[in-house]
Order: structure tokens, then C-alpha cells, then sequence
């Protein structure tokens, strides 16, 4: 009992921040001027005082403020996300529908960026005054300054507009794919380049973040210890200092999680990808409230949980660090030198 | 001078038709070929599949294909049979009478009956934006299932164009008939008995329609399927369209879009397709804020204004002037009403008989300029120019961007700014388009889109009412040609260009849609040329 009782307190504060986030949200959408019904209006190409007053009561914009609040509150508490103002179509579906293609879009983004962001930093940190290491800063700080929408329209006219190589936007061809495996094929075709440009961003940052730690660790004592055991320098590198290089990664890429919703609706607006990301874009030009709050509270849990799964991954990156295990169980080691 | 023009381009397009025609036959024993899928690109989202409720080209692009209206109109303003194989308007204007063809059916099966024709069109006269639209209808009668008789309050001569595809699609009452037709899912899940079927949607991506086996028309429609893409982001669609991975895109107004396009090879770029929508663009002022509740100021603003510049340089030589209110293709169009030619000192003269003289720092007026968000070319571009042209007879603008739509709406539509740029559509015929701007009764605080100009002149009410129900042309023209005039005169709009709309197709798209409607018309008679 007294082992879970963290895991509660850790439950109710998240309850309650995300209470807070959907109010918050609520509050911070109600200042945008005008409201779906002066959209769907405007969209119709204008309407009589009468329908227009009829759809605002159907929606209850015409109540005061803080009872559209309470209604709201009151159906997300009982995992109502309510209707669509425009789509005519539940909410909870509409995301349902649009979330595997974002979580694909960032999974794939965030792998790709880990993957060689951190290979581009050791590479250069075991040269620090390589050319290779000022070609990666460059780059990587190229990817990092450029506009996510600039990057990708580049991409687009370079790789599918000069060199055709790939599809400019969408997420599979709309004729169709003959086969299941042809569909898959089709899928990572059309994943590429949005995938690539979501992921520039943050090569830059691993590079550079696995780049300072890796210098950092490759200095240590423990490093000195397996050089002089003879190991040979791959096994130093990729065996010993990897992993203690990797611990700020994990921490970044916990962090990160949010922004790269926040990446991912650019991306998904440049790229016609059908994800949640564009969905949101799209809700906040109509003023669809319902489908926002949605979605804003969706990426809420989306980010929480992949807080939780960042700590999950210290434990196995790194042992000693263990969230459940009070600090005072855990063995201190003979010496301070990390293993 | 336009008249001529006009005469002229009629002929050209009789010609061409004609030559066509001959190719055609030369071409011969090319009939149309059946199959293939035709990828349509687009960057508007519809709300849903239903046109009875839901106007804009959005929606009207599937709906049109889905369902079947009594008639269908070709590239010259004639009416063509449709559902109804013909009709007559009686002679006293009040009834029009509607048979329909037999054996027609809808997509599930079920006949089509002349009590459909009058559900349909009852439920488009109470929920269809367009009010003005089908309000002299009174009743719908129904002698045998074959035979609709609309009834009428008044003669009413934009009846018959209402009776587009874009405007009346007919429902079928037993799908449509039972509760709020605003919240029926079959607005999503559409049935009608058009060419194509529906057969599902990828919310915000894309919809597909398959061939109609049963379609009334023996024969049609040639092509296998419609996939209409959805593509938020303009620049993407164009790259597509190069690439060849869409086939046709309706509705291309952008200029370097269409210059881009006019390049590419395999293209046909065609400013045929949007006369009916007849959208305008202009510069519309508050009327009732001072000082450009003086004519005279407004007047000055037109004199001094170089539409030459805006059209050629601004607009790429693709766009056509438009001197007032009626789009110049329409045949109730005049140009027999004053241009506003550039004439800067004659602007000056105006603005200081309006007491508005130079102060020490030569500015006699500062006014903020709106634009629609999104539109550059045709928006951003201009207002800018307004600034530095503006100075030249000493009026300061001041450019107000708005993030997005509803933002300027809201400020329009509550009449909190000096003048805007607009871009507002004809919709074929004065009675559905046109009069919405200009009337005072239509004066309504928080609507975009109705007469956000506060514009009221009693002479003008009374000529737009009398010419909605003037059965004689002639006689309604020479209305229309008085209302332009004053409307012109009074000056609460300046009007600059018609909107460029292009359609672009691949050249071995045949019978592409070039009709007065475009793409928002059925697809039945498009086919792909093989060879």
C-alpha cells in the first residue's frame, strides 16, 4: 500500500492539471473574435437573423460564459467530448480517426531524429575539431533555425518537384494500393519527406546535446579505466560511454513531446497529412470549439503519458533511477565513478 | 464598346463550337470512351454532401454529381432538360410547370416522384441560405407523379435558373422527409439519382464517387469514378497538378498559379467555368461612417485608383475588369455607367469640394483598409497599392490585416472599419446574388455577406424589386441597366476585376466542365481520351 501511494499522488495531480489545461483552454478560445456560427454563415454565403440565432441556441453559444464552461467541464468528466460544430460528427470520433496518422507522423519523426541526431553527435565528439563536426554544427543548426513549414515546402519543391522523387502531400495515394503490402509501401512513401522535415528540428538538438555529454563522458575516469583494459574504442564508445550519454537524450525527448505536437500541425498543414495536427489548424480557423478542446486535451493526456513513459525509460537506460524504489533502498555504490 | 465585345466573343465561342463539333466528327468514330477514374483537386473542405441546405463550391462540386436537379444549364446561359425533359412558364409568370422523365430512379432504387420535386424544393426555400431565392414560391403541386406545378406569389424570372444542379438538387423525401434536415445523416451518406454514387469520405481528405449503373441519361456518365482530393495547402495542389497527380482543378485564381500552370505541358488552362458564380472583386466602404458617407469621397478614392495598374500588373493581365455590379458575362450586364478612369486631379478637386483639405503634412484623410485573409493577389496586394497611390492625393491608409476569417468578418459585419477589399458572388442571376449588397432591407448588423455597406437608396429598393419580377429581358435589362448606373454613381462600392477563375485539366480530359456552373455541375459527359 505504501508503495502506491506515490503512483496516487501522482494520479490526482495529473487529474488535476488536466482539469486545469481544459479550462484554461476553454477560456484562452473563447477570446478569439468571431464563432463557428460566423463561419458556417459565412461559408453559406450569409443566412437570416433567424437561423443564425437558431444555430447559435442550438449550440448553446447563447448562454453566459461560465455556463457553457460548466456544461462543458461536466461532459468531459463524464467522457463526453461533445459534437462537432462543423464536421456534424462526435469529437471523440473525429480524433479517433485523425490520431494513428499523427502518432506514426511524430513516432517516426522523433526515431529518425534520435537515431541520427545522437549517431551525427558522437560522431563528431569523437573528433571534436574535425571537419565533420563543424559540417554537422552547421547543418544541424541550419535545421534548427530554419522554419518547420520553409524546411518542407524546400523539400517538397527540391524532392518532388525538381527530382520526383516523392508525393507532395497526403498520406497514400487517393486511387488506391491493389495489395495490402502495396497500401504499407504507399503509406512510407508518402511518410518520408514530412517525416523528415518534422525530424530536422530536432537532429539538431540531439546532435548537440548528445555531442556535450558524450565529450563530458568520454573524459571520465570509468573511460580511462575500460581504455586502459584494452578494450578496443568501438566497445568504449558503444558500450560504456553510449548509455550515459543517452540519459539527457531521454530527458529531452520527454520534454519534447509536446512541441513536437506543436511541430506536427505545421508539418501536417504543409504536408496534407491527415492527423490531428491539421485538424486542430483547421478547427481553430472555423472556431470549431468542441473539436479544439478536443484535441488540446487529447495532446494533454498524449503528453503526460509520454512523461511517464520518459521515466519508465531512465530506469531502463539507466538502473539507479528508479521512480517506485524509495532513494533509501537503493545500494550505494563502493566508489562515486558511475559503474 | 463591350456590347460589341461581347457580340464578338459569342461569336468566337459559336465558332469554336463549331469547330469542335467538327473535330468531333473528324476525329470520328471517337466516341466517347467509358471507364477510367477522373482525380479532382480542391482546397475547400465541405461541410457535408447536401446542396439543399448548403450553398458554395464546396459542397456544390459532390452535390451536383450525387443529385439530379429539373435542369442543367450549358456555356451560353441555355437552359438544357434534365430531370425534367421540359417545362412550361404559364403566361401570366405565376406557375411553371415541370414533366418529368420516367423510369428515373434514386441510388437506392426507389422512383423519382413529383413529390420529391416538391419536397425538395420546400425544404431548399426554408433552409437554403439563398433566401431570396425561391420566397415567391408558394405552393408545389403534384397532378400525377410525372407533372410539378411550382406556384408563385409574383412572376419570378430567376426561377428557372434556380433550377441548376448547384441550386436544386432534388432529394428523396423518404431518405431526407423524417426530422431536422440540418442534423440528417444522410447529408454525409448522401442518396440521389445523379451520375455518380456516393461512396465514402475520409474526413478532410478525401471523398469517392462511383459510376451510377441506373443513371437516367442511357449511357452515362462515361467515367468509372470521381475522387475529389482535398488539399488544404494551394502551393501543394499545384505541385500535384504538375506532377500529374490530379487531373482537374476547378476554380484557380491565384495569378502565379495559373501562369505556373499555363507552362506546364499536358495542361489546358481555361477561364471557362465560373460564370455563373460571377465573383467580384471590390472595394466596398462603410457608408455611414464619415467621411465616406459623402459620395464625393468615395468617388474621389475611385478617381484616383489606377485599375489599369491593378489589372495588369497586380493581376497578371489574367483578370477582367468589372465596372459595377453585375458580372460583364451575365446578359443583364452594362458598361454604360461611369469607369472611374484614373484622374488624380479631378480626385482632388472632389475631396476639397468635401472639405477635406491638405493639412501643413499634405494629408487631408487617414482610413484603415481591410482585405480578406487569405486572398493576396486579389486582397493584400491591392490594399497595399492603395497605400502608396493613396498619398498621392494626400489620404493616408492604413492596412489592418485580420489573422483569419472569422476575425474579419466579425469587424465587417459589425461595420467596424472605413473600406474593405471583397470578394462577393453573382450567383447567376441579380435576384440571388446581387440584391443581397444593395438593398436596404437587407441592412443586417452581424451578417457577412448582406448589405455591409449600409448602403440605402430608396430609388434603388424599388428598381430591384420591380426587376425580380419583370418577366420581359428586355425590359428587365433596361431595369438592371438603371439600377447599375445609380448604383455606380452613388458609389458605395468600386468595383476593380472579376475574379480569375481558371479551370485546369489534363489535356486528354474531354468534354472537361466548361459550362456556365463549371465544376459545380454533373460530370456525366467527361471522358478520358485513351489515345
Amino acid at each position: 500500500m505504501k508503495r502506491l501511494l506515490p503512483l496516487f499522488s501522482r494520479l490526482a495531480s495529473t487529474l488535476g492539471l488536466l482539469l486545469a489545461v481544459v479550462v484554461l483552454n476553454f477560456l484562452l478560445i473563447q477570446m478569439a473574435p468571431g464563432d463557428p456560427v460566423s463561419v458556417i454563415v459565412g461559408e453559406m454565403g450569409g443566412a437570416s437573423e433567424e437561423l443564425i440565432a437558431r444555430m447559435r441556441a442550438e449550440y448553446g453559444l447563447d448562454q453566459p460564459l461560465h455556463v457553457q464552461l460548466g456544461v462543458y467541464v461536466w461532459k468531459i468528466l463524464h467522457g463526453d467530448f461533445g459534437f462537432s460544430y462543423y464536421f456534424k460528427e462526435p469529437v471523440l470520433s473525429l480524433i479517433l480517426q485523425r490520431l494513428p496518422a499523427t502518432i506514426l507522423l511524430v513516432v517516426t519523426a522523433l526515431a529518425v531524429a534520435v537515431l541520427v541526431g545522437t549517431l551525427l553527435g558522437i560522431f563528431s565528439a569523437r573528433r571534436p575539431r574535425g571537419p565533420l563536426n563543424y559540417l554537422v554544427t552547421l547543418v544541424s543548426l541550419a535545421g534548427y533555425s530554419a522554419p518547420v513549414f520553409w524546411t518542407g515546402l524546400m523539400l517538397v519543391i527540391l524532392f518532388s518537384s525538381i527530382l520526383p522523387l516523392f508525393p507532395v502531400s497526403g498520406m497514400a495515394d487517393v486511387r488506391g494500393a491493389e495489395t495490402f503490402l502495396g497500401g504499407v509501401a504507399d503509406v512510407a512513401h508518402h511518410l518520408v519527406l514530412p517525416a523528415v522535415t518534422l525530424a530536422s528540428i530536432y537532429i539538431a538538438i540531439y546532435s548537440r546535446l548528445s555531442r556535450a555529454t558524450m565529450l563530458d563522458v568520454l573524459g571520465a575516469d570509468y573511460i580511462r579505466t575500460a581504455r586502459a583494459k584494452g578494450l578496443s574504442e568501438r566497445r568504449v564508445v558503444y558500450g560504456h560511454a553510449l548509455r550515459n550519454a543517452l540519459i539527457p537524450v531521454v530527458t529531452m525527448v520527454g520534454l519534447q513531446f509536446g512541441q513536437l505536437f506543436a511541430g506536427a500541425v505545421l508539418v501536417e498543414t504543409v504536408f496534407n497529412w491527415p492527423g490531428l495536427g491539421r485538424l486542430a489548424f483547421e478547427s481553430i480557423l472555423r472556431r470549431d470549439y468542441p473539436t479544439l478542446l478536443g484535441i488540446l486535451f487529447f495532446s494533454a493526456i498524449l503528453v503526460v503519458v509520454a512523461n511517464i513513459l520518459t521515466d519508465i525509460a531512465y530506469g531502463l537506460v539507466d538502473p539507479r533511477i528508479r521512480t517506485r524504489k524509495p532513494a533509501a533502498a537503493r545500494k550505494p555504490k563502493a566508489t562515486g565513478a558511475p559503474r | 464598346m463591350l456590347n460589341r465585345l461581347k457580340q464578338f466573343t459569342l461569336a468566337a465561342a459559336v465558332a469554336l463550337a463549331l469547330g469542335a463539333t467538327a473535330l468531333g466528327g473528324a476525329g470520328a468514330q471517337a466516341a466517347p470512351e467509358d471507364g477510367g477514374t477522373l482525380v479532382v483537386g480542391t482546397t475547400q473542405v465541405p461541410r457535408h454532401f447536401n446542396g439543399a441546405i448548403q450553398s458554395g463550391q464546396a459542397t456544390a462540386l459532390a452535390s451536383t454529381q450525387i443529385f439530379a436537379s429539373p435542369l442543367r444549364y450549358d456555356a451560353n446561359w441555355n437552359p438544357q432538360p434534365y430531370l425534367a425533359k421540359s417545362w412550361e412558364v404559364a403566361a401570366d409568370g405565376l406557375s411553371v410547370t415541370l414533366h418529368l422523365v420516367e423510369g428515373a430512379t434514386f441510388h437506392d432504387g426507389q422512383p423519382i416522384t413529383s413529390e420529391d420535386v416538391k419536397f425538395s424544393i420546400m425544404t431548399i426555400k426554408k433552409n437554403h441560405p439563398f433566401t431570396t431565392m425561391l420566397a415567391p414560391v408558394t405552393d408545389v403541386e403534384t397532378p400525377d407523379p410525372q407533372t410539378a406545378v411550382i406556384k408563385l406569389a409574383h412572376p419570378h424570372p430567376a426561377l428557372l435558373l434556380a433550377m441548376s444542379p448547384a441550386l436544386m438538387p432534388i432529394l428523396p423525401e423518404h431518405v431526407y422527409g423524417q426530422g431536422d434536415i440540418q442534423s440528417n445523416p444522410a447529408n454525409l451518406k448522401p442518396v440521389g439519382s445523379g451520375p455518380f454514387v456516393f461512396e465514402e469520405y475520409k474526413q478532410g481528405e478525401y471523398y469517392k464517387l462511383k459510376k451510377n449503373p441506373n443513371f437516367f441519361i442511357k449511357g452515362r456518365p462515361y467515367l468509372d469514378e470521381v475522387i475529389v482530393q482535398i488539399i488544404g495547402d494551394p502551393t501543394s495542389m499545384v505541385l500535384s497538378m504538375r506532377r500529374g497527380d490530379i487531373d482537374l482543378v476547378p476554380y484557380v485564381s491565384a495569378v502565379r498559379d495559373v501562369q505556373m500552370l499555363q507552362k506546364t505541358e499536358g495542361l489546358t488552362v481555361s477561364d471557362k467555368g465560373s460564370d455563373g458564380f460571377g465573383a467580384l472583386n471590390w472595394l466596398a466602404f462603410n457608408t455611414k461612417k464619415p467621411p465616406f458617407d459623402n459620395p464625393d469621397v468615395r468617388r474621389a478614392i475611385g478617381y484616383a485608383i489606377d485599375k489599369k495598374f491593378i489589372l495588369d500588373r497586380l493581376l497578371g493581365g489574367i483578370a477582367q475588369r468589372a465596372y459595377g455590379p453585375i458580372v460583364p458575362s451575365s446578359p443583364l450586364a452594362t458598361d454604360q455607367v461611369e469607369h472611374y478612369d484614373l484622374d488624380l486631379a479631378k480626385a482632388k478637386e472632389l475631396l476639397d469640394k468635401a472639405g477635406l483639405k491638405p493639412g501643413a503634412d499634405g494629408v487631408r484623410l487617414t482610413m484603415t483598409a481591410d482585405y480578406i485573409p487569405g486572398f493576396t493577389d486579389q486582397g493584400r496586394n491591392i490594399v497595399e497599392y492603395l497605400r502608396t497611390q493613396l498619398r498621392q492625393v494626400g489620404i493616408v491608409v492604413e492596412v489592418r490585416n485580420s489573422p483569419d476569417f472569422p476575425t474579419w468578418a466579425q469587424r465587417i459585419s459589425n461595420y467596424d472599419f472605413d473600406v474593405t477589399e471583397d470578394n462577393v458572388y453573382n450567383w447567376g442571376d441579380p435576384v440571388i446574388g446581387v440584391n443581397r449588397t444593395y438593398l436596404s432591407s437587407n441592412i443586417r448588423k452581424g451578417v457577412i455577406w448582406s448589405n455591409t455597406q449600409q448602403y440605402s437608396n430608396p430609388d434603388v429598393d424599388r428598381i430591384l424589386e420591380q426587376a425580380g419580377q419583370e418577366m420581359d429581358p428586355a425590359k428587365r435589362a433596361a431595369l438592371y441597366a438603371e439600377f447599375q448606373k445609380i448604383v455606380v454613381d452613388d458609389a458605395p462600392i468600386l468595383y476593380l476585376n472579376v475574379s480569375p477563375f481558371n479551370t485546369v485539366y489534363k489535356s486528354n480530359l474531354k468534354n472537361p466542365p466548361l459550362t456556365i456552373w463549371g465544376a459545380a455541375s454533373p460530370f456525366d459527359e467527361v471522358y478520358w481520351d485513351k489515345k
